[in-house]
C-alpha cells in the first residue's frame, strides 16, 4: 500500500467493495463468456469444450435471419424509446401545470413501473387474447373486428411493443418531472416579458433545459429496451408465432437455453454488446454526455 | 375578454380530460388483474368487461395463502430483497461518494465502466454466472441471488448516488472538517443525511431488484423450498391448467409491497433521481 499516495487511499477504499462485487458477478462472467464464444461448448460439449477460434462469429454472419432480427431490434428500440420519451415528457408537462390531485395522478401513473415486470407482461398477454382478452372486447364495443394479436407476426410484435410502452413511460415521466422542477421560474418570467408564446417557451426554455437531464435517461432507456428479454419473451411466449417476433436478446436466449448452443450464443451475445456499445458511444458523442462525466 | 376566459375554461377541461384518459389507460391492466383475482372459478373465461365480476369471491386469495407455499416464497423473497437493499445501499452510497468528491486515477473510466456493464445482454452473463456460482458453492442458495442482484443493480444506483452528491455543496463538509470532523465523519454526519432522497431511491431499486427478478433466480435456484415469489408464481402460470384467479391474486399480493414502497417514496422519486453526470 505504501506505493499508493495517501490522498487516493480513501476513495479506493470506498470503491473496493463495489469493485469486488462487480468484478466477480459481471466482469468475470463477461471474460468467461468471451472464452465460451471462442469454444465449441454445447449440450454435448460442456466439460470437454475446447477453443475453436472465431468459428461461432463466422456462423452468425452466415445466419440469414440475423439481419431481420437486427432490423426488428432497431425498430423495437426506436419505437419504444420514442413513445417512452414523448408520453413521459408530455405527461410530465401536463402534471407540471396547476392540476388538482396531482399527487394522486402521479401515484397512479407510476403503477406500471412499480408492478413486477413479469406479472404485467403476462397480464397484457392475457389482455391480447383473441377471444377473451380485454383489448379485443373493447374493440368490438366500438364495432371493430377482433385482431388476432398473438397468432400473427405483426400483431404479436405490436402487442409486445404496446406492453413495453406502457411499462416504460413512467420512468421518463419521473425524470422529466424532476427536470421541470429544476427550471427556475425566472426564465419563464423573462420569456413572458419578452412576449414569448406558450409554444415558444416550450421550445426555447423548457426543451433546452430538460435536455441535459433527459439525455442520460434516454441512453439508459435505449440500453434497457434493446436488451429487454422479459417483455418479448413473456408476451410472445418465446418468440411465437414461429420465432418471428424475436429481438436479438430473445433470439440468443433461445439459442442458448432452448437449443443449448452455448458457444454460438456467447458469440452472439458479444455481437449484441458491440452493436449496443457502438450505438451508445455514437449517441453520447453527438449529445456530449461523456464530456460532462469528467 | 369573455372569449379569453371561455378558452381558458375549455383548456382546463381539456387538460383534465387528457390526464384522466391517460391515467385510466395506465391503471386499466391493474384493474384487469384485480377483476380476474375476484372471479369464481366457473367464470374465468368471460367476455364481460365489468370491473367487479359477478359473484365476486375472495376464494383465490384464501387458496393462494393456504393451499400454495406462497408464504414460504414470500419469506425467501423478503430475505433476498432486504439483504440486497442493505448491501446495495451501503455499497452505492460509499462508491458514489468516492466518485463525487475525489479525483483519482481511474475515476472517469470507472464511471464509464459502470455504464458499459448495463449494455451486457443478460444472455451473456447467465451461463458464466452459473459456472462461477457453482465454483463458489452458491448455486441453489439465497446468498447467490443476493450477490447477483446486488451487482446488477449497483451500476445504476452508484450513478444515482453520485449525481445526488454532486448537488450537495462541498462547503458543508469542509465546515464540518474545520470543526475537527474527519472526512468519513463529515460524510456520515453531514452528507448522508442530506442525501436521504437518493438513499431512499437506491434502497427502493435495490429492493425491487431482489423482489421481482426472475431469470437469474431460475438459473441459480433449483430447490422448491428456496423458490422466490417470481419462480413460484411462474410455476402457477406455467402449469397445464393454470388457475388464473389464484395466479392473479398472487400477483396482486406480490405487487402490493413494491407499489406501497413506491407510493411512500413517491415524493423522493422526483428530484432524487438525478442520474449522475449531469453536473459533472
Amino acid at each position: 500500500m505504501s506505493i499508493l499516495p495517501v490522498r487516493y487511499r480513501l476513495p479506493y477504499a470506498l470503491l473496493l467493495p463495489t469493485a469486488l462485487v462487480i468484478a466477480a458477478v459481471i466482469l468475470y462472467p463477461f471474460l468467461y463468456n468471451f472464452w465460451i464464444s471462442l469454444s465449441n461448448m454445447s449440450l454435448y460439449h460442456v466439460r470437454d469444450a475446447h477453443l475453436i477460434g472465431f468459428d461461432n462469429y463466422g456462423k452468425i454472419f452466415l445466419e440469414s435471419e440475423l439481419y431481420t432480427v437486427l432490423a426488428k431490434t432497431i425498430a423495437w428500440t426506436g419505437i419504444n424509446v420514442f413513445f417512452h420519451v414523448v408520453i413521459g415528457v408530455g405527461v410530465a408537462l401536463l402534471l407540471n401545470q396547476q392540476v388538482r390531485g396531482r399527487g394522486i395522478f402521479r401515484a397512479l401513473l407510476i403503477l406500471p413501473w412499480a408492478m413486477p415486470q413479469y406479472i404485467v407482461a403476462l397480464t397484457w398477454r392475457g389482455m391480447f387474447n383473441y377471444q377473451y382478452g380485454a383489448i379485443n372486447l373493447i374493440l368490438e364495443r366500438f364495432g371493430i373486428d377482433p385482431v388476432p394479436w398473438l397468432s400473427h407476426e405483426t400483431g404479436a410484435f405490436a402487442a409486445a411493443t404496446i406492453t413495453n410502452i406502457w411499462l416504460g413511460f413512467p420512468f421518463m415521466m419521473i425524470i422529466a418531472l424532476g427536470g421541470l422542477q429544476s427550471i427556475p421560474d425566472e426564465l419563464y418570467e423573462a420569456a413572458s416579458i419578452d412576449g414569448a408564446s406558450a409554444w415558444q417557451k416550450l421550445r426555447r426554455v423548457t426543451i433546452p433545459m430538460l435536455k441535459p437531464i433527459m439525455v442520460p435517461a434516454i441512453s439508459l432507456g435505449t440500453i434497457w429496451t434493446f436488451n429487454n428479454l422479459n417483455v418479448i419473451w413473456l408476451v410472445t411466449r418465446g418468440g411465437e408465432p414461429a420465432d418471428q417476433t424475436h429481438i436479438l436478446v430473445t433470439y440468443v436466449y433461445k439459442a442458448a437455453f432452448s437449443y443449448y448452443r452455448y458457444g454460438y450464443a456467447a458469440a452472439f451475445s458479444v455481437m449484441i454488446f458491440l452493436v449496443l456499445l457502438g450505438f451508445i458511444l455514437w449517441y453520447m458523442k453527438t449529445t456530449r454526455v461523456l464530456a460532462e462525466a469528467r | 375578454m369573455k372569449s379569453n376566459k371561455l378558452s381558458r375554461v375549455v383548456r382546463r377541461i381539456l387538460l383534465y380530460a387528457v390526464i384522466i384518459a391517460i391515467t385510466a389507460i395506465t391503471v386499466y391492466p391493474v384493474l384487469v388483474v384485480i377483476n380476474t383475482s375476484l372471479r369464481p372459478s366457473n367464470a374465468l373465461y368471460t367476455t364481460s368487461l365489468s370491473l367487479i365480476p359477478e359473484n365476486a369471491t375472495v376464494r383465490a386469495y384464501v387458496s393462494i395463502l393456504l393451499d400454495k407455499p406462497f408464504l414460504l416464497w414470500m419469506r425467501n423473497s423478503l430475505i433476498v430483497a432486504i439483504a440486497v437493499t442493505l448491501l446495495g445501499v451501503t455499497l452505492a452510497s460509499t462508491a458514489g461518494y468516492a466518485f463525487s468528491r475525489f479525483s483519482f486515477p481511474g475515476r472517469r473510466s470507472g464511471m464509464i465502466g459502470l455504464l458499459v456493464t448495463q449494455m451486457f445482454p443478460a444472455t451473456m452473463l447467465l451461463l458464466p454466472l452459473f459456472v462461477l456460482m457453482r465454483g463458489l458453492g452458491l448455486v441453489d442458495t439465497l446468498m447467490g441471488l443476493v450477490v447477483a442482484y446486488t451487482a446488477t443493480v449497483l451500476p445504476f444506483t452508484v450513478w444515482t448516488m453520485k449525481g445526488y452528491y454532486d448537488t450537495i455543496p462541498r462547503d458543508l463538509e469542509e465546515a464540518a472538517m474545520v470543526d475537527g470532523a474527519s472526512q468519513i465523519g463529515a460524510f456520515v454526519r453531514v452528507v448522508l443525511p442530506l442525501a436521504r432522497p437518493a438513499l431512499m431511491i437506491t434502497g427502493l431499486f435495490s429492493f425491487m431488484a431482489g423482489w421481482s427478478e426472475f431469470i437469474v433466480a431460475r438459473v441459480i435456484l433449483s430447490s422448491q423450498s428456496l423458490y422466490t415469489l417470481p419462480l413460484g408464481l411462474e410455476g402457477l402460470a406455467g402449469t397445464f391448467q393454470t388457475e388464473w384467479a389464484t395466479y392473479s391474486a398472487g400477483s396482486l399480493l406480490v405487487s402490493l409491497p413494491v407499489v406501497a414502497l413506491f407510493l411512500i417514496l413517491n415524493r423522493f422519486l422526483v428530484g432524487g433521481l438525478t442520474l449522475g453526470g449531469v453536473k459533472g
